[in-house]
């Protein structure tokens, strides 16, 4: 990067070789990092996998009841009767540093405590068929808000993943190697100087011997 | 305290009221947009999207990916699912690891 507008001169290079030491510490805790957070995150993907599976085999099974109910009853009716609904959920939002990565957890809690208090109507209107739907949805819903918990999880550990990864690999490819360069440079800068210096003495000297005994 | 809302069209979503979340009805996409902007900008911690939706809103939905807040979950509509969840699934491992690993 820089190369040409480097000073050579002694207090440069004590501190280039005072950054890159800080820049290869940096480089081994970012690497580190990187590791353990891509650990958590392959567990992550892999829970994620299953709940999906799972709410998606619950929504299907809840759908086909849902449709059965629907089909037995007008569509008045099923309206009327899922329009007040008797349960409500509220959810409260905690976080947890996962190697400083805040991820969220959801602690939900519902105003019925009951779990089977979700039907909102009376049983003499309606269909056994839509008591079943709901009881799947009821059954799927734990699923899903985990599923919230993890996949958000998922993507934020995603994201700092792609940038623990950049910065690891700035360091490597980039800081390091373009700061070595220049300590390389400035070293054989001062080396050539000394050299310089050294042959300019052995000049002057001999000049200064040729004056003193005046030797022809 | 935080809420949880649901969108989608009628038949996909209606079932989830009686759980108590807040059911949206949508059934086009400029709608759902709206609708999803306007969630996303209150205290809604998890907004679930049926991928029928979320077909169309691509664009929309990456750019609360990395936010805190809201996580916007696809869950599949009626008809089954069109297998967008799993290539979110696969996209953010795509970026974690750099490389199309499968």
């Amino acid at each position: 990067m820089a190369n040409k507008t480097i000073n050579p001169t002694r207090m440069e290079l004590t501190r280039l070789k005072g950054r890159v030491k800080t820049a290869m510490r940096g480089h081994k805790l970012l690497k580190d990092k990187r590791d353990e957070l891509m650990k958590q995150f392959m567990d992550v993907v892999r829970r994620n996998r299953e709940l999906r599976r799972r709410v998606e085999e619950g929504l299907e099974r809840a759908g086909v009841a849902f449709t059965a109910a629907s089909a037995v009853m007008s569509p008045e009716m099923l309206e009327q009767a899922l329009l007040y609904p008797k349960q409500s959920v509220e959810l409260d939002v905690t976080y947890r540093n996962v190697m400083s990565v805040n991820v969220p957890v959801y602690h939900y809690q519902t105003r019925n405590q009951d779990p089977t208090e979700i039907y909102p109507y009376g049983f003499a209107q309606t269909s056994g068929e839509l008591d079943v739907a709901l009881e799947a949805f009821g059954q799927v819903f734990q699923d899903m808000l985990e599923l919230a918990e993890v996949e958000k999880t998922m993507q934020l550990l995603a994201q700092d993943i792609e940038k623990t990864r950049r910065r690891v690999n700035a360091l490597e490819y980039v800081v390091i190697p373009d700061m070595q360069r220049n300590i390389r440079y400035i070293t054989m800068k001062l080396d050539e100087n000394e050299r310089g210096n050294t042959t300019r003495l052995m000049k002057v000297k001999e000049m200064v011997l040729q004056d003193a005994h005046d030797y022809q | 305290m935080y809420k949880i809302a649901v969108m989608g069209d009628r038949d996909s979503v209606l079932g989830f009221k009686a759980l108590g979340l807040e059911v949206h009805f949508v059934e086009d996409t400029d709608t759902a947009r709206h609708t999803l902007h306007r969630l996303a900008g209150e205290d809604y911690a998890v907004i679930y999207l049926t991928e029928q939706l979320a077909q169309n809103l691509q664009g929309e939905i990456a750019r609360y990916k990395d936010a805190l807040m809201p996580a916007i979950i696809l869950i599949p509509g009626k008809g089954g699912s069109l297998g967008l969840a799993e290539a979110g699934l696969q996209n953010a491992v795509e970026r974690a690891v750099g490389a199309d690993i499968s």
